[in-house]
């Protein structure tokens, strides 16, 4: 539930970002702000083209010291502004912030054993730790995530387990420095619905279980409502909705989420999808939610 | 012609794949029987590794079987096909940038079918792509655009006015929205609707996402490791599944409405009901 006296992990403010030179630059974030607090699922929606990625790769850190970008408001993450770029940025990352991707098995380095990969992970957490308190480390990570035989997967490439398995390991890695956040990437698109839910299920519990809040990048309502206590809609560059999960799909108010959800096949039925088109209506003002406002604590 | 428009369109008869390489052998699709209806849309649903793609190559003359027989039109198909053979039956892709010659204009790759297989005047032809292009959704002057410039759904919409070129009776659609964003597929989803009524078309619809079969199939069949497990109305799997997998599949589906959490429940809770107990 909401806390709104709660300091988040995750503040984003006033978020622009464009691309290209000064003269011809383009806008492609148009004034961002959201919030995730400790050990809270939000998940961030949106259409191929709406600045999902772009979102979390500056959350990251990985877009703010690139050529032709112009990055302006606030990212306060773990103390720090991470909107400004910098090697204090690159530190955090896969650390205290972790990530996990649509395709685990691209994801993975496919010329490396499972074990060297989880070696580094854990050696970036504590650069002393000895080769085989690593390995003890991982070994017991991936039992947490029940892969049966760990020490076999630990000396397997990527490509010599099944996407379930990578999607498991990779959970694993990215929650073995215990981060305070985790941007998941789509999550198990890439896999098949029982291995998608069975993915989700897992993450669900390992973050309850470690505390580690979660921001899911989806274009799929359906994992979203499965899976996010809370839920920011982004078109065009704009949130254009938030709310908690049970108001979003109970009263969504927005014309653009009402799209999205009425644009969805039913398994209850219902023929096809109702046909909206694209409307003006979705430039709209955001909509926020009860008790989904600005937290109240000042962040940096 | 004279046909007997009642008999099924497509019949896969006792149809067998097995690929064998190096002392080690894979049934990719073992012992399958369905008969598609003339002007149905039939949905294949089944994960990797199920056997689906194998199908859908099988149909297509892409691969041959190793046991039983594919039937169109009551006629055995295998691999060398006559022309006529090869017209009817075509294909539309699920990532339609790949499927695109990104070299090649939208109108010169849709017009490439009818100047391989000679149909119309060459002399018609131009104005056949812009009214195939309108038929579609699209304008005319797309046929000077490349595949490059435009959206996912533009360019799906490309595929299947290629595809429709041919004038052909049977579509292959192999997953055909599941690369696109939710707003383009209820769009595509009703533009295939709209064709197979117009035209009269049959679909064989690869799919992993039920919701899609329930909203455009007449039937489904489930596969499972190169087996049928389920074939029937989708009405039906829906309301009474019969075999443990297909409440599994509907079980995993992540759903957007309350209505869909409820028979999602249903159909969980009978997931429980032990084999040889119904």
């Amino acid at each position: 539930m909401p806390d709104n006296t709660q300091k988040p992990v995750l503040a984003i403010r006033d978020l622009r970002v464009a691309f290209g030179d000064r003269r011809h630059a383009t806008e492609v974030l148009h004034g961002i702000s959201m919030h995730i607090r400790a050990g809270e699922k939000v998940a961030l929606v949106g259409e191929s083209g709406s600045g999902k990625s772009v979102t979390v790769r500056l959350a990251m850190g990985l877009l703010q010291d690139q050529k032709r970008t112009h990055v302006a408001g606030h990212i306060w993450f773990d103390g720090i502004d991470a909107a400004k770029g910098g090697p204090e940025v690159a530190r955090r990352r896969g650390n205290r912030v972790a990530m996990i991707f649509q395709d685990p098995t691209s994801a993975l380095n496919p010329t490396f054993k499972i074990r060297g990969q989880f070696r580094d992970v854990l050696r970036s957490g504590d650069r002393s730790i000895s080769k085989a308190d690593a390995d003890r480390r991982a070994e017991a990570a991936l039992a947490e995530v029940s892969i049966p035989d760990p020490k076999r997967a630990l000396d397997s490439y990527a490509f010599q387990l099944s996407g379930g398995m990578n999607q498991r390991v990779m959970i694993a890695m990215a929650l073995a420095n215990r981060p305070q956040l985790l941007i998941a990437d789509e999550p198990g698109t890439a896999l098949d619905v029982t291995v998608q839910a069975q993915t989700l299920k897992l993450m669900h519990e390992m973050t309850e279980r470690t505390g580690t809040s979660v921001l899911l990048i989806s274009h799929n309502l359906g994992v979203v409502r499965e899976f996010a206590d809370r839920v920011y809609v982004i078109y065009r560059g704009r949130i254009v909705e938030h709310g908690t999960t049970a108001q979003l799909f109970h009263d969504p108010r927005h014309p653009y989420t009402r799209a999205l959800l009425a644009a969805i096949p039913k398994i209850s039925g219902g023929g096809l999808p109702d046909l909206p088109e694209r409307s003006p209506d979705f430039e709209n003002p955001l909509i926020v939610h009860e008790g989904c406002g600005e937290p109240t604590e000042a962040f940096a | 012609m004279t046909r007997d428009m009642s008999a099924p369109i497509l019949e896969l008869d006792h149809l067998g794949k097995v690929f064998a390489a190096d002392g080690h052998s894979v049934t990719a699709l073992d012992d399958v029987s369905i008969a598609f209806e003339r002007g149905e849309c039939h949905a294949i649903v089944g994960e990797s590794g199920s056997g689906k793609t194998t199908l859908a190559n099988m149909v297509l003359g892409l691969l041959g079987a190793t046991s039983g027989e594919i039937r169109f039109n009551g006629k055995p198909l295998g691999r060398s096909r006559t022309r006529d053979q090869k017209r009817a039956i075509q294909l539309v892709q699920q990532n339609p940038l790949s499927a695109l010659n990104p070299r090649r204009s939208v109108g010169a790759s849709i017009r490439l079918p009818l100047d391989v297989h000679g149909l119309g005047r060459a002399s018609e032809r131009n104005g056949r792509v812009a009214s195939l292009l309108e038929e579609v959704g699209l304008e005319a002057a797309h046929a000077r655009r490349s595949p490059r410039g435009l959206s996912g759904g533009q360019r799906q919409r490309i595929a299947i006015a290629r595809a429709l070129a041919c004038e052909p009776e049977l579509l292959v659609l192999d997953e055909p929205t599941s690369a696109l964003d939710v707003l383009v597929q209820a769009r595509v989803l009703q533009l295939l609707q709209r064709l197979r009524e117009e035209r009269g078309l049959t679909y064989l619809f690869i799919t992993h996402d039920l919701a899609v079969v329930r909203a455009i199939a007449d039937r489904v069949s489930v596969f499972q490791k190169g087996r049928l497990v389920e074939t029937g109305p989708v009405e039906a799997i829906f309301s009474d599944p019969k075999s443990a997998y297909t409440r599994e599949l509907i079980g995993a589906i992540p759903v957007v409405t309350e209505a869909e959490a409820a028979l999602r429940a249903e159909i969980r809770a009978g997931t429980d009901v032990p084999a040889g107990a119904e």
